[in-house]
């Protein structure tokens, strides 16, 4: 529905706000905008706390012969878990600085979604453009020879030039023949897994003697230098707050950006008001395309053994969804929500190591969290809290239609 | 909708050119193809060599059935007969059969690639065949889930979820109590996903892929967090056995066909049932009418007292047990071992084969098919050794989505309301 008439059966009641403003929390006080998601993070960590109990198998055994034991011992094993989160986030400055590095990516890719969401585009893509920009990063990392501050810069430059040429495809597609981004981009994501794949095994970039996928390492004058003692936190943070500046900047305070969320309130108004479009849909997907281009930088640069490796993006692509929706698609919320899922993936490798609870559950955490973001109403539901001026969820995109 | 607004007034005449470029274009790449036959197959091999395909599976009825030919005679006919497509294409400009003389081209294009292939050597093509067959299984449940949820309009990309919770679940139940169990709960696991689903989009109105994404995400994490603190202590309940192979008497014994279609496990017969029903169901049935009708005009179906909210749930719980069952494929018939991430992107494939079938259940399986075909092929061409790397081939489902959904060979059209939610007034 690029031109933005509502079909039937969809019209909208007039005075309620659009999904825009569910989504970015714009026209909201900032009690609005906090309340929910933190109900939306307590929730999930019940429901978390609710999983590791019923999935304790040797306490589960004792239930019959001695409840009191058994559930003392659920009771421990949850407390030792979320300390174990706790103590692994914030519980030291190693702890911290952990947080910080983990975020990084995050934030990069959750900027990468939320400037598409600003403008009514639904980038699931950022994996596919971390992936290529972070071989166009590695390829610039390992085949030229030049000082660091040279070296970085090139190598960030090629990653954004990257990532937005493959984001910018799913634009243009969407811009010339009305391809929904959802689709293609879930196809570009595949389509760059299995280009990595090719890529690591060629002989411009695999590892001499190796038969695995696994690429030659970047240069040291590529990697990102660490910024404290002998912590992993490197400049990839700064860079990730400075990308924080540019796309608050970009989206409040540059033409650009405003016409970025005009189309993204509505396409046919922008039209009316003579704005291209076609060519917004197409610079949208460049700009976050190369903040995705960013995230898979970081990857390989900022992250040992600084090489290529099989779907390096991982899972962080969509863990960028999540973090989009908790921070509202505003930069500053991407940048606290990026810190709590750093914190949360920090806090779930020491519950991994430390309580034995495997590090997929922070997976479902940030699954629930989404959920409880997505559907205020539910949430409303549970906390019995009265409804400020909406209802229902939110709807981003408008099917595949053409 | 901007593309085609215009359209409605315009002249006929004036509609028809894109139509007729593309059929050009069409006509060219055939042509170029029969070129490339010509030069890398034909010229490419030996002029003694020859290809031997098998066509016989060791301990059949009818053993040591194979078809020989020669490398080089087989491309030369192969070019000429693109050569003439494209010409029948470029001079007719017709585009009704273009995509008819596209689809045999590019299936002579594949058979010369295999005798090129296979030159000087032997190569099982129903052994390949076979393997097509029942890796298509999967991405065409896969495909029907999707339809099934899409045709009401609620957009389900969780179908990547629904099969990987299904096949955990397939596993666990089936290793304790058996493969019957562990059926049943892989399909009521499917369908709670897509009660999840439905509840998700039809009450909280949550946007539908969000609430996709969700699923999938959750999925993974709880399959894979199960699967390493449950599965890890108690090996016993990770090993569920597999549904055995049926010989369909008779039909099994014909050469080629039989061991191609008629002596496989059960899931792959119920699959092509099911797409027989669906397709009667859903252009022959009142109930196909009304679900129709939900996902082209949600309005006027309600207007005529069809409850949409009812077909909704409906549909969309009867997707999740077909994708529920689809899982229990995986784990139950194709390994019969969970791993974390088993599906690994088959749930994508099913969404991008009920696209490229354009939202029909005999599309859904050509699509299953020509997907599984090019798995098929992937596996085979290590083998062979062939110079195409492997991952060209594991992007095709994906590129010829992208190419279906931009409408380079046809409009692929989804129902006019998907992924709207409804709002009654």
């Amino acid at each position: 529905m690029t031109d933005g008439v509502a079909p039937p059966g969809n019209e909208r009641p007039e005075g309620e706000p659009g999904w825009y403003s569910r989504v970015t929390g714009v026209g909201s006080s900032i009690r609005q905008a906090t309340v929910i998601p933190a109900l939306a993070l307590v929730s999930a960590l019940i429901i978390g706390a609710f999983i590791i109990a019923v999935t304790d198998v040797d306490t589960i055994r004792i239930w019959g012969d001695d409840p009191g034991e058994a559930f003392r011992l659920t009771f421990s094993g949850i407390a030792d878990a979320y300390k174990a989160l706790f103590v692994g986030s914030f519980g030291s400055i190693r702890a911290i600085t952990e947080t910080l590095y983990a975020a990084t990516p995050l934030i990069f890719a959750g900027l990468a979604v939320a400037v598409g969401f600003q403008a009514g585009l639904f980038n699931i893509g950022a994996n596919g453009q971390m992936h290529i920009g972070g071989m166009a990063a590695l390829w610039v990392g390992f085949s030229i020879s030049v000082p660091a501050f040279v070296h970085i810069p090139v190598a960030l430059m090629a990653a954004i030039v990257a990532g937005a040429i493959w984001g910018g495809i799913a634009g243009l597609l969407k811009a010339r023949t009305g391809a929904h981004e959802v689709i293609t981009t879930i196809m570009l994501n595949f389509i760059a897994l299995y280009l990595v794949d090719y890529w690591l095994k060629s002989s411009v970039f695999q590892q001499p003697g190796r038969n695995d996928p696994i690429s030659q390492p970047a240069a040291e004058s590529a990697q990102f230098p660490t910024l404290i003692g002998n912590y992993r936190l490197n400049i990839g943070f700064l860079l990730a707050l400075a990308a924080v500046w540019f796309v608050w900047w970009l989206m409040y305070r540059s033409t650009v950006g405003y016409e970025f969320r005009a189309v993204g309130a509505n396409p046919s108004g922008g039209k009316y008001a003579g704005m291209s479009v076609a060519w917004i849909y197409v610079s949208v997907m460049a700009v976050s395309g190369g903040l995705g281009g960013l995230a898979g930088a970081n990857q390989i640069l900022g992250l040992e053994p600084y090489r290529g490796l099989s779907n390096f993006a991982g899972t962080i692509g969509f863990d960028a969804i999540a973090l989009a929706l908790l921070g509202r698609s505003h930069p500053i919320g991407v940048l606290l929500a990026g810190l709590l899922f750093g914190a949360l993936r920090s806090g779930g490798r020491e519950m991994q190591g430390a309580a034995g609870i495997p590090i997929d559950l922070v997976l479902v955490v940030q699954a629930l969290i989404i959920v409880f973001i997505a559907a205020p109403a539910l949430v409303r539901a549970i906390y019995r809290i009265k409804a400020p001026d909406q209802d229902g969820g939110t709807t981003v995109s408008t099917g595949w239609g053409t | 909708m901007t593309a085609n607004a215009p359209t409605v007034t315009a002249e006929v005449k004036t509609r028809a050119t894109p139509e007729e470029r593309r059929a050009t274009a069409i006509g060219v790449i055939l042509v170029l193809l029969g070129a490339f036959v010509f030069w890398i197959f034909g010229l490419g091999v030996e002029s003694g060599a020859r290809s031997n395909f098998n066509l016989s599976l060791p301990g059949e009825r009818f053993e040591n059935l194979r078809w020989e030919v020669s490398s080089q005679w087989l491309a030369f006919i192969v070019a000429a007969t693109l050569a003439f497509l494209g010409g029948f294409v470029l001079r007719r400009s017709q585009v009704k059969r273009t995509n008819l003389a596209l689809a045999i081209g590019l299936s002579l294009f594949v058979l010369a690639f295999l005798t090129w292939a296979a030159a000087d050597g032997s190569f099982s093509l129903v052994g390949m065949l076979r393997s097509s067959v029942l890796l298509s299984v999967p991405v065409t449940l896969g495909a029907l889930s999707g339809l099934m949820c899409e045709r009401v309009a609620v957009i389900n990309i969780a179908i990547e979820g629904q099969l990987l919770t299904a096949a955990f679940v397939g596993t666990i139940m089936g290793s304790a109590w058996g493969i019957w169990a562990g059926l049943i709960g892989a399909m009521l696991t499917g369908a709670l996903l897509g009660a999840v689903l439905a509840v998700l989009a039809i009450r909280y109105r949550i946007d539908q892929i969000i609430a996709g994404v969700v699923i999938n995400i959750f999925a993974l994490g709880l399959t894979s967090f199960l699967a390493r603190r449950v599965l890890s202590e108690a090996q016993e309940l990770n090993s569920p056995g597999r549904f055995p192979s049926i010989k369909i008497p008779v039909l099994g014994d014909i050469p080629v066909v039989g061991s191609l279609l008629f002596n496989h496990n059960m899931f792959v017969y119920v699959t092509f049932l099911l797409v027989i029903a669906l397709h009667f169901g859903l252009f022959y049935t009142r109930w196909g009418l009304r679900s129709r009708s939900v996902g082209e005009h949600p309005k006027a179906a309600d207007t005529v007292g069809i409850d949409v909210y009812r077909i909704r749930y409906r549909n969309v719980i009867y997707g999740g047990l077909i994708a529920g069952f689809g899982g229990a494929f995986l784990t139950l018939a194709q390994v019969s071992r969970f791993e974390e991430n088993l599906t690994a992107g088959i749930g994508f494939i099913g969404l991008a084969a009920m696209i490229f079938g354009r939202w029909m259940p005999l599309g859904a399986l050509g699509a299953g098919l020509v997907f599984g075909f090019a798995r098929a092929l992937q596996q085979k061409l290590g083998i062979l050794g062939t110079p195409i790397p492997s991952e060209f081939l594991s992007m095709t489902p994906y590129i010829v989505t992208i190419i279906v959904v931009a409408g380079v060979v046809g409009r692929a059209r989804p129902p006019a309301a998907d992924g709207q939610p409804y709002i009654k007034d």
